[in-house]
């Protein structure tokens, strides 16, 4: 065990920039070394505590290495999440995939240490820009413009956290990251919430995430999922726990991503709709604030990570096999992906909170803590959303693309398999974890921030669960014809700013080019033919007056000069004759002069 | 698995009819259960609660879904590429260019 705080992101930084130059039969030991040694990084600094890895940069204190059991379970299942993804996209062949992924990965775990505004804004703004590649790396025209729309929104947001930040140092005269006085906000506390916010996706800012992770490539959307909203939930849970509003948004969040997930047709716009709902559940459980909330929060984000990345690779294997992600272009790929499809279940069991799997030890914890803080509104609408939850994932996604009516192509058909060996154990090793995690919950709960008196597996919660997945189940049966996919997509918030855009767009190519274009014809009728006319005035007063004076001196000296010249024969006889002449007339001048 | 699923599809009626009596073990589960950890009045002293709940929540996602979906919120599938053809002049080929849709392009 080393004594000394060693930072995870810096291991993943430093392996990232080596990267390029590892090749041939090194390259994939190596990708499976780097985010290894992150972890154990991690698990190494789990035995610290305190502000550690301190910087005086000017007259602030950076800390980069704020260890304690808060940080340190969310830099624990993000270093996790690591070594999953890399080794689900080990045989992709490209570096720069891996290096997007890795800087990604280290701007969370940045996020998650950093105890001052500073640090925080570095790697928060790491994680925006590096996670921006993984959608581009998809390469389709789809996605770039995905990625921009994307990188546009973290922007927007970052600029709205440092400007809270900054409002913040001048109110405060500090940088520290601490929890903030949330029963009496400022101004800046409200930015910093709401740029924290807008990477958790809380609505109406949440339209990046479906509209990115559904773009991005197969394994990029792996990654995406887990650290963004999880890091801006730690953010939350550091900063705003307790902050009454965040109830309200959590709730809204919890079941607004239910009803765009039941009328997705993609399936893995319906897993990002799904992140906006669970995340809901987190950022519901900061907002309660208690002990009991707080370790919710935590937990289900642990939980979550783990579930959601195991879903996100199982339909992500169904991209990367048949090259399609909408239900209306697959169904019945049981006979052709079974693995995928047992793994994907277990995702789906996972996330419905069924007994023996993930999120039935960690949603119930947020639901407990809204009933125990007599939020029972709070409470029964996060029990109606758990049960949507149950109805889009664990029974539409499973149904419609394992078992329901077939609708691939034959090229979609003969491509469909499980996926390579890599993948396989990806998401066998998440599997596993889930049904862990769910069946012997005291492990998740020796990692949380609080002392755990949570006892999921009572016979009433179990009963209660039983019913709720039963019967929901019923409903299913009884309505699915009304959950059929539809080739379609759902307006949502970002058809606020796409028309936005377009208008920005209309307004440049049609009022401001049609001004510019009467501004262009106006000038060159009117001005342009008037300036002509003077030009011409004046080319003829210069070429008549000025020129005329000049040139008429010269032509007169030029004129006498000819004239001068032909007296100059060169034959003597004339030349005196011309004299002579010239004498007489002159002569005869001088005496009429003097006789008159 | 392949042939697991196969089997039972074929006899998907004797499938139903487990399930059923999946459902009434539950139910009679619920009865038997102890109820002084529930947190609220009805869950206390209304049998079959969360049943009702889970079927009542069910229906009613389903429900508010398939209104608001075919309510004008479910569009085309290339509704933006149009707009934007529309609107910034190109032709609907260029505009629908870029939604080929590549998965497996790795």
């Amino acid at each position: 065990m080393i004594n000394s705080f060693v930072h995870p992101a810096l291991i993943l930084i430093i392996g990232a920039l080596i990267l390029p130059f590892v090749r041939g039969p090194l390259r994939k030991p190596y990708l499976l070394i780097v985010p290894l040694l992150s972890f154990a990084a991690v698990v190494s600094n789990s035995g610290l505590s305190g502000h550690l890895a301190t910087y005086q940069f000017m007259d602030w204190e950076l800390v980069f290495g704020r260890v304690d059991r808060l940080s340190t379970v969310f830099a624990f299942i993000m270093a996790l999440m690591a070594i999953i993804g890399t080794l689900y996209s080990l045989h992709v062949d490209n570096a720069k995939e891996h290096m997007a992924a890795w800087f990604y990965v280290a701007g969370s775990l940045g996020t998650i240490y950093c105890g001052d505004y500073l640090s925080l804004f570095f790697f928060w703004e790491m994680m925006a820009f590096a996670s921006t590649f993984l959608i581009w790396f998809r390469r389709d025209e789809k996605a770039l413009a995905a990625g921009y729309r994307y990188l546009l929104i973290h922007t927007i947001g970052g600029v709205i956290l440092l400007a809270g930040i900054m409002l913040r140092y001048q109110a405060v005269g500090d940088i520290a990251f601490d929890l903030m006085d949330v029963k009496n906000p400022e101004l800046y506390t409200w930015l910093i919430m709401i740029g924290f916010g807008l990477n958790a996706a809380i609505v109406p800012l949440h339209s990046w995430l479906p509209d990115a992770y559904s773009s991005a490539s197969f394994n990029g959307s792996v990654f995406m999922c887990a650290f963004t909203t999880k890091t801006a939930v730690y953010t939350l849970a550091r900063g705003f726990a307790g902050f009454d509003i965040l109830v309200l948004l959590g709730v809204i969040m919890a079941l607004y991503g239910v009803i765009y997930a039941v009328m997705e047709n993609d399936i893995r716009k319906l897993l990002a709709w799904s992140i906006v709902s669970q995340v809901g559940y987190m950022v519901a459980g900061v907002g309660i604030g208690t002990e009991l909330a707080i370790n919710g929060a935590s937990a289900h984000a642990v939980a979550h990570i783990l579930y959601k990345g195991l879903l996100f690779m199982g339909t992500g294997s169904v991209l990367y096999m048949t090259g399609k992600s909408k239900f209306t272009e697959l169904g019945g790929l049981y006979k052709k992906m079974p693995a995928t499809m047992i793994f994907t279940i277990v995702g789906c069991l996972s996330i419905s909170a069924a007994p023996f799997f993930a999120a039935f030890v960690s949603k119930s914890m947020i639901i407990s803590a809204g009933f125990e803080t007599h939020l029972n509104w709070a409470a029964w609408l996060l029990m109606f959303g758990a049960t949507g939850t149950f109805m889009y994932n664990g029974l539409k996604l499973p149904y419609f693309l394992f078992f329901g009516k077939n609708n691939c192509s034959e090229e979609t058909w003969e491509k469909a398999a499980d996926p390579t060996w890599n993948m396989q154990m990806a998401m066998a090793g998440s599997a596993a974890l889930c049904i862990i995690v769910g069946s012997a919950p005291a492990l998740l709960y020796r990692l949380l921030p609080y002392p755990v008196h949570f006892h999921p597996y009572s016979g009433y919660h179990i009963a209660e669960t039983l019913q709720i997945l039963g019967f929901a189940a019923l409903a299913f049966f009884f309505l699915k014809k009304y959950l059929v996919p539809e080739d379609k997509i759902c307006l949502d918030m970002d058809w606020f700013y796409r028309m936005a855009g377009r208008m920005f767009l209309w307004t440049a190519q049609k009022p401001l080019q049609w001004f510019d274009t009467a501004w262009g014809e106006g000038y060159r009728v009117a001005g342009l033919g008037s300036l002509m006319t003077i030009s011409r005035f004046w080319s003829w007063f210069d070429w008549h007056a000025i020129d005329g004076v000049v040139d008429g001196i010269a032509r007169c000296v030029r004129a006498i000069g000819g004239r001068v010249r032909t007296l100059q024969s060169g034959q003597i006889q004339y030349t005196i004759y011309y004299a002579a002449s010239f004498t007489a007339v002159i002569l005869i001048a001088y005496v009429l002069f003097q006789l008159s | 698995m392949k042939t697991l699923i196969d089997y039972l599809r074929e006899r998907l009626n004797i499938v139903i009819g487990t399930c059923y009596v999946l459902l009434a073990l539950i139910l009679a589960y619920s009865l038997y259960v102890d109820k002084s950890h529930a947190h609220t009045w009805v869950e206390q002293n209304i049998p079959f609660y969360w049943s009702v709940f889970g079927f009542a929540a069910a229906a009613a996602i389903i429900g508010i879904a398939y209104w608001f979906g075919h309510s004008g919120i479910m569009v085309r599938k290339d509704y933006y590429e149009k707009k934007t053809a529309r609107c910034c002049g190109c032709s609907d080929k260029e505009s629908s260019s870029g939604k080929t849709e590549t998965g497996g392009d790795q």
